[in-house]
């Protein structure tokens, strides 16, 4: 075996995997606030990232732009709680599917309105430097993507870990009722935690583009199936799950591509084949310490 | 068991006079509008099976498109390669997609919820990638058009153009899917069905098998799909899967279901035909912005979910069953109020 | 004029009336108990008051009226309702528990000498500081929500049958704890108990419901003396 192509693919499979890791993060903190899968998660990254676009394009430089539509990202997301999500509060699971989905619909075709149909072009934030580690090409692109997912998860634990917000977040999580007699703010932490997924999808929106070349808008479709793949192996409501599985998640893909050959252009069916299997056999994923409802 | 609103004859003069409506509305209309009833009528096929698997049993799946996808290419490959006739493909479809679907469906045994929901979404996602892999249809694309079934000459009265005559083929498909689910709610099927939904661990107990229903009912939803796609084969005269009409499709049959009605038979008819409207009445509120469309849509459907969480007709009933009460209460004394037996740990 | 005033307070899950215009009063400083049967409204009175169930009537907290509020606004007033169940965050550590206790205040240092304070009234917590609070026995989740609500110096605190579920013992320790903080701190509390021997001797006042609406009031002394009470709520 050509040990210099299985390590290239690790790599390739490492840095695809960092951004299902903070789509699968985003999807995981939804989740552990609300209860609610959040299936149009992929396109408000979406549209996160043309904001990214039409920034650059303004002639902003690439981190501005990214962290500008960051800051837009957290609102929006806080805004889609309050106007779309929240009136369901009360509502049954599939009803509250049914309106994720609407706004999936919603949110893909207003990306198209708003910022046109033509397949746009979107730099890298990171350099495109390449280095030679014994014969190993290492892309700059692969470790910059590598380190803002680990300074995603060196944020998320500080602010869940270290701060109040982060505190009253937990307790959201834990018991809504209890956590509003204690005087926490609820609808305020979900906003908040809308908010702060909507902010992380925008982070792997940015990522996603340079590395599969241009932006349209079903850029962020199958990543979306990869990062709900991730969440449920590490467990949907572990967000150190999401990431170590979002990594697996991405190597299984890369080695797939290039070690199976009649999995070819079908490796979809890897996320497919994990979702299915991590349900089946550990319903609670990885890491995940709620048990999924089971029958 | 809810009250029987309206007797047996209404009922039936109901029926009646809807099928006739249906059954003249080509006569009157055009080929753009006849091609739009029948895809309400395939969309409502699809529906009704959906209904089976989500409404009635709670199971939630945004993969079905994948199941209709599966049966157009069935029926469009046996037509255009192998030259059978349409109706012939309609009992292989079924037979296969049931097949497949209690395939798909068997991991329900251990999961329900959003976690079914998610491994559908996985279905939806992978369709589109096995088609484009496996299927070589016309000029190395994957769309396969078959030759269509045109009028025949006994029909050349009431059906002289093959629009017509395929819409009439559609609503009789239709039809007879209809009576079947029909049939199949009104019985053991059905009541098991709502018995797993709304208590599992109890139905299991009074024999009901949890696995035979819970893996029936996706598969029958399945091959509910599958016809549901022959029929859009033979109505729109391509087998298409691209990404996203499998999962725009997978996402109209269950608005369908949820803005008819869960869990009542004619809702998701009610739901194909009001989708199938809304959606042409977005498209025509900004004819030059096609792209619009969905966004409307999609506000539009959050919206409805709001204002009628139970559908079309369950929000009628609902009407119904107030007005009734309010009727009754003019004319009878109220019944004088008791402590209610409720605890207060229920909460 | 009373720190609590409720008047003519109703409330319905839905269509179901649960209670019919109630009336009762708690002073500053003042124990009350709440008594009656199962289902007659109590549980659903303490909601109505911390503001989880929409209520109509009158509803003052320190002369202001808090009816219709969030339960939110209403627990930064100094309302705090230990809930039936504890309302144990379970997931998180016992200590978080208590600094989510403090979560409307604002003074650090405050904060830190309450939270030294209650460790030291409450040994078993102290000893479990960095244990997930869903792991403790039924007691010490019972202790933990009497003393995160008293993390947030609360004026009144509404409990909801603190003695559900606990053994015999436990239950005298914690009410001997509950009358010491009232004598030491002053707070004020509405008791809803179905321990009606228990709940009287703590209680300065009392009120019975029934059905939804209160049938009898009067001094814990008086209603303890009562042919009738003592039958129904004493067993003697």
């Amino acid at each position: 075996m050509d040990l210099n192509l299985f390590f290239s693919q690790l790599l390739n499979g490492l840095s695809s995997g960092a951004i299902y890791a903070s789509l699968a993060l985003a999807i995981v903190l939804i989740f552990r606030t609300t209860g609610i899968l959040n299936f149009a998660q992929g396109e408000m990254a979406l549209f996160s990232t043309y904001v990214t676009w039409w920034l650059a394009d303004q002639g902003l430089s690439i981190g501005l732009a990214i962290a500008i539509s960051v800051a837009v990202s957290f609102v929006g997301g806080a805004v889609i709680e309050r106007v779309v999500i929240r009136p369901f509060e009360k509502a049954s699971p599939l009803v509250i599917v049914i309106a994720t989905l609407g706004l999936f619909l919603a949110l893909n075709s207003l990306t198209q309105v708003v910022f046109g149909t033509d397949a746009k072009q979107l730099g890298s934030a990171f350099p495109d430097t390449v280095w030679d580690v014994w014969g190993l090409r290492i892309e700059a692109q692969t470790i910059g993507i590598l380190v803002v997912l680990g300074l995603e998860c060196v944020a998320l634990w500080v602010l869940f870990q270290r701060t109040r917000i982060g505190l009253a977040l937990r307790a959201v999580a834990d018991n809504p009722e209890a956590s509003r007699l204690l005087g926490v703010r609820v609808g305020t932490m979900l906003m908040f935690g809308w908010g702060l997924s909507a902010a992380l999808g925008s982070l792997a929106g940015a990522m996603v583009v340079p590395t599969t070349q241009a932006l349209t808008a079903s850029s962020l479709q199958s990543v979306l199936v990869f990062a709900f793949a991730a969440a449920a192996l590490g467990g949907f409501d572990s967000p150190l799950g999401a990431v170590v599985a979002g990594l697996i998640v991405g190597i299984a893909r890369a080695l797939t591509i290039q070690y199976i050959e009649p999995l070819n252009n079908i490796e979809l069916v890897v996320p497919f084949a994990i979702i299915l299997v991590v349900l089946l056999v550990k319903p609670a994923g990885l890491f995940g310490s709620t048990q999924v409802e089971r029958v | 068991m809810r009250g029987r609103a309206l007797g047996i004859g209404t009922r039936a003069g109901a029926a009646l006079l809807t099928v006739g409506v249906l059954a003249w509305l080509p006569q009157y209309y055009g080929a753009t509008d006849t091609a739009l009833f029948a895809k309400a009528i395939y969309i409502a096929i699809a529906a009704l099976g959906l209904n089976l698997l989500t409404g009635y049993n709670g199971q939630v799946s945004i993969g079905h498109g994948a199941f209709f996808g599966f049966g157009a290419y069935a029926t469009a490959i046996l037509m255009n390669d192998h030259g059978w006739d349409f109706l012939a493909t309609l009992p292989v479809v079924a037979v296969a997609s049931f097949v497949v679907g209690a395939a798909v469906g068997f991991p329900a045994l251990r999961v329900k919820g959003l976690y079914l929901a998610l491994i559908t979404l996985g279905l939806a996602a992978l369709f589109p990638d096995l088609v484009t892999k496996y299927v070589h249809g016309t000029g190395g694309t994957t769309l396969v058009q078959p030759p269509l079934p045109t009028s025949p000459g006994w029909a050349q009265g009431f059906a002289p153009n093959d629009d017509q005559w395929r819409y009439y083929l559609a609503l009789t498909i239709g039809i007879v899917m209809f009576i079947l689910a029909w049939n199949l709610v009104r019985g053991r099927f059905g009541r098991a069905l709502l018995a797993v939904r709304d208590h599992d661990a109890a139905a299991s107990t009074i024999g009901i098998d949890l696995a035979r229903i819970k893996v029936g009912s996706f598969a029958i939803s399945a091959l509910y799909a599958g016809i549901a796609g022959s029929v859009g084969v033979m109505v729109t005269g391509l087998a298409n899967a691209g990404r996203v009409e499998t999962f725009q499709l997978s996402i109209n049959f269950l608005v369908a279901v949820v803005i008819g009605g869960t869990a009542t038979v004619l809702g998701p008819v009610v739901g194909a035909w009001t989708f199938v409207f809304l959606e042409r009445a977005t498209q025509d509120l900004f004819p030059d912005q096609a792209l619009l469309s969905p966004a409307i849509f999609g506000v539009a459907l959050i919206l409805l979910l709001f204002a009628l969480p139970d559908g079309i007709v369950g929000g009628a009933r609902r009407t119904g069953r107030f007005a009734r009460r309010k009727l009754q209460a003019r004319r009878a004394p109220r019944a004088p109020d008791f402590p209610s037996p409720i605890r207060e740990d229920r909460q | 004029m009373s720190l609590l005033e409720v008047v003519d307070l109703s409330a319905a899950y839905g269509p179901i009336q649960v209670l019919h215009g109630i009336s009762l009063t708690v002073d500053a400083g003042e124990v009350v108990v709440v008594l009656g049967a199962n289902g007659a409204g109590k549980t659903t009175a303490l909601r109505a008051i911390s503001g989880l169930v929409a209520a109509k009537g009158e509803l003052r907290f320190d002369g202001v009226s808090i009816l219709g509020r969030h339960p939110e606004s209403i627990a930064h007033r100094g309302v705090s309702h230990v809930p039936q169940g504890r309302g144990t965050l379970a997931g998180l550590t016992v200590d978080e528990n208590m600094r989510l206790g403090a979560y409307s205040r604002r003074d650090r240092e405050g904060i830190a000498a309450d939270l030294a304070e209650w460790y030291d009234t409450f040994p078993p917590l102290a000893k479990r500081r960095s244990q997930t609070a869903g792991t403790m026995s039924g007691g010490e989740q019972q202790m933990l929500a009497v003393a995160r609500s008293l993390m947030s110096r609360p004026r009144l605190l509404l409990l909801d049958e603190p003695s559900l579920g606990l053994a015999p013992l436990v239950t005298k320790q914690l009410f001997e704890t509950l009358a010491t903080v009232n004598r030491e701190r002053g707070i004020a509390m509405l008791l809803v108990e179905q321990n009606a021997a228990l709940a009287l001797e703590l209680a300065a006042r009392g009120y019975v419901l029934e059905a939804g609406e209160i049938v009898a009031s009067g001094t814990a002394e008086n209603l303890s003396r009562d042919g009738e009470i003592r039958k129904a709520y004493l067993g003697r």
